[in-house]
């Protein structure tokens, strides 16, 4: 078996691996002998943040497993770009069958195991936005109501990006997308529109419902852990920049990744049981501008005539986040106690 | 053990002696009553170990059987018509990743309009998704080609799908001889997996393949259904021989050794026909009658055999191909091109019209002069089509053709006898 070095690096305070904490403080990344479940040699584009959360979530939920892993996979970017046949970067049994029935396929998959008496083994079933929000929804509905004992993990870059950079159910108002280009006076993705993932997630009721970032990683990895360590239907959410269909730098992933939950258009929280637990504070506020003007899906509300005015809408709509669920560590929540009031 | 019982009911409790370990339910007529006796008997603890899931739709039924299986566990589950249709993306991705997922086909209509009777216009959309179709032409032989679908299914990693003429004969109460669990379990040995996802020895399936490979893969998926047409017979034997009766095979031939007219059809359809022909036979007409229980894998060189002494061909089809004519008519065609035979399709029965016997021997006594269509519509109301056609022709807006068509009707049920 050919083996890669696993390379560190220090990134100020974000750092990734955080090697000069404790052992029980390191992430699973910073262990070198963390099990590589997407393994290198895959084709994703660089500074992909799909294949970074992938190899974060997968490897953190392998840790939490013992290695007692099943992974189903929805098609899309990560099923394209991890396994054209003869080469496969999982070193895990991966499955692929369609697009939008990745949660039912899960769900066989753990009552098979249920069946044969393997409670160790878990299972995983992972798929972009798309998969999870748009086509693969009733699917997806189904298996949280039934309370099967699975995690779900949407990696949300925000648009169809293995095809072409199409609009999708979680493209954010006036992104440019393919079928959502930047022409006329309402250029970009319509306001109002889109699914809320995590909040429909809740509304299930299911036991453990989280979203995350790959800009932190100890965050990202706690929640898997967590999400572990219970049994029934889990999601997590998880914003992977996709610099091909954002238009940004492949070197700012990270930092993309990080604005967004900085701003607060990405509020980063957990909920149990359908309730709000905890949110990830915004530790320095940014306005939406810093955000949009690094990435080309938003260029036409720059430039020569800078529509402030959708600015404002889009920094009022991370205003609402911040208030609803209190990303502000000084400001109270806005959170009812049985849920998210908004 | 020989019992007075449901067909679905014979056939559910059929599949709970075949062991699945994960059957998947959603409701849709008319193979409610199989998933519901399923439901039951794993409630009450008689089949077990089995996951009974109640899924939110026919899409999620077959995607659940895909991760059952790929997981190792024998999976079941049961459809019929918009069903078969809302997960034929999941139908096909079963066969392309050779998972051996048994599934009861209930044949029904399709709309629009909507239509919960008996035809055979389902199994005729998944025709070319890789899967193994059985047709039952009884309701003891519903029951029986799904002892020996899972073994076939296993034995060569494919699905199968064991079609029954909805209504006529899954809610047909009826004597079928029941086999115990000893017998089952005897004939079909537990599931071994040939790819499963196992931790210890970890497999990606159903990753991407591109040109270089994909023509290769279909033809092994073609070549593994040959081997069926090897298999079917072969586990017909065997099953003759553990259960004491014959089921399954192939073709299923009835007086067509002397016969100069041979009538093939698919399913329950060949009890009625077999009457036709009795009666045509005591008139003087040397008919006979081949069964196909097989439609996928077609038994190409089996109907050319039984077909070469006939002088004339008359396949009766509960679905056709809308444009063309038979479905059926046309594997039929291929099979039989060399022997000189002519060719004539009767569709009939479409949407649960009922197909008596004295309209089929009037069609089979047309044939033995020569003088039946190439295409006929069994007692096909020809004045009401005409009225409709002349109202769509004079008024643009003529609204819905059925709503029309049953105004003109008036009540539905006076005019069956």
């Amino acid at each position: 078996m050919t083996t890669q070095p696993i390379h560190f690096y220090q990134v100020g305070s974000f750092a990734v691996g955080n090697r000069l904490l404790d052992d029980d403080g390191r992430t699973v990344q910073s262990d070198p002998n963390r099990t590589n479940s997407l393994d290198s040699g895959h084709r994703a584009c660089q500074g992909c943040g799909e294949a970074l959360g992938a190899r974060y979530a997968i490897d953190a939920a392998m840790r939490a497993s013992q290695g007692r892993l099943v992974a189903v996979n929805a098609t899309g970017c990560l099923e394209v770009f991890s396994t054209p046949y003869p080469e496969t970067s999982w070193r895990i049994p991966w499955l692929h069958s369609l697009f939008g029935n990745a949660p039912a396929v899960a769900t066989g998959v753990a009552a098979a195991l249920k069946v044969k008496g393997k409670s160790d083994v878990r299972v995983v079933a992972q798929a972009g936005d798309g998969g999870t929000v748009d086509i693969g929804f009733g699917c997806l509905s189904g298996m949280f109501e039934r309370n099967d004992d699975v995690l779900f993990i949407c990696y949300d870059n925000e648009a169809y990006m293995n095809t072409g950079v199409q609009r999708s159910g979680a493209t954010p108002p006036a992104a440019r997308t393919a079928t959502t280009e930047a022409i006329g006076s309402e250029a970009g993705n319509a306001f109002g529109q889109g699914k809320d993932l995590p909040r429909i997630a809740m509304a299930h009721d299911i036991p453990y419902v989280a979203t995350a970032t790959v800009a932190d990683l100890h965050d990202l990895e706690d929640k898997v852990e967590r999400a572990m360590q219970v049994h029934g239907a889990r999601y997590l959410h998880i914003l992977v920049p996709c610099p091909l269909g954002w238009g940004s730098a492949s070197s700012d992933t990270i930092r993309v990744a990080r604005l967004a939950k900085e701003t607060g258009l990405f509020p980063v929280f957990e909920a149990v049981d359908g309730k709000v637990t905890g949110v990830s504070p915004i530790r320095h506020r940014t306005p939406v501008e810093e955000y949009l003007s690094i990435q080309g899906r938003y260029a036409h509300l720059f430039g020569e005539h800078p529509r402030t005015d959708i600015i404002a809408r889009i920094q009022a709509m991370a205003d609402r986040n911040i208030t609803t669920y209190g990303l502000l560590a000084e400001e109270p929540a806005d959170i009812d106690p049985k849920g998210v009031d908004v | 053990m020989l019992r007075q019982i449901e067909g679905s009911r014979a056939v559910a409790e059929t599949v709970a002696l075949c062991r699945p370990e994960v059957v998947c339910a959603y409701p849709i007529s008319p193979q409610t009553h199989i998933i519901e006796a399923i439901g039951v008997m794993v409630a009450s603890g008689a089949l077990a170990p089995c996951e009974f899931i109640n899924v939110e739709s026919e899409f999620a039924a077959m995607s659940v059987s895909i991760g059952a299986s790929a997981a190792g566990a024998r999976a079941y589950t049961a459809t019929a018509s918009q069903g078969l249709l809302f997960m034929i993306e999941a139908v096909y991705n079963a066969a392309g990743l050779g998972l051996p997922i048994v599934m009861t086909l209930a044949n029904r209509a399709i709309g629009a309009p909507i239509n919960i009777w008996n035809d055979h216009s389902d199994a005729m959309a998944v025709r070319d998704a890789g899967w193994i179709q059985l047709f039952a032409e009884t309701n003891q032989e519903a029951a029986d080609l799904h002892v020996l679908a899972f073994r076939l299914a296993e034995e060569l990693s494919l699905p199968v799908m064991v079609c029954m003429d909805g209504f006529i004969l899954t809610h047909a109460v009826e004597r079928v001889d029941l086999p115990d669990q000893a017998q089952v379990d005897a004939y079909l040995p537990p599931y071994e997996p040939r790819q499963v996802l196992e931790p210890d020895d970890p497999v990606s399936i159903g990753a991407m393949v591109g040109p270089e490979a994909f023509e290769e893969v279909r033809y092994l998926a073609h070549l593994r259904q040959l081997d069926a047409l090897e298999r079917i017979p072969a586990l017909a034997t065997a099953f003759e021989e553990a259960f004491g009766r014959p089921s399954g095979g192939l073709v299923s031939p009835y007086r067509t050794e002397d016969a100069d007219i041979v009538i093939v059809a698919l399913g329950s359809v060949l009890g009625t026909i077999k009457d036709a022909v009795d009666a045509r036979r005591d008139a003087g007409d040397r008919v006979g009658v081949l069964g196909i229980t097989a439609f996928r894998p077609f038994p190409n060189d089996a109907v050319r055999e039984a077909l070469s002494g006939a002088r004339s061909v008359v396949v009766v089809e509960k679905a056709f191909s809308i444009g063309f004519g038979g479905v059926l008519s046309t594997d039929v065609a291929m099979a039989s091109h060399d022997t000189g035979c002519t060719l004539r399709t009767i569709v009939c029965g479409l949407g649960g019209r009922p197909i008596t016997s004295r309209s089929l021997e009037q069609a089979f006594a047309a044939a033995a002069l020569d003088e039946l269509d190439s295409l006929t519509f069994l007692d096909l109301d020809h004045e009401i089509v005409e009225r409709e056609r002349t109202r769509m022709t004079t008024t643009r807006r003529s609204g819905p053709s059925a709503e029309n068509i049953l105004r003109d009707l008036g009540t539905v049920a006076s005019r069956i006898d």
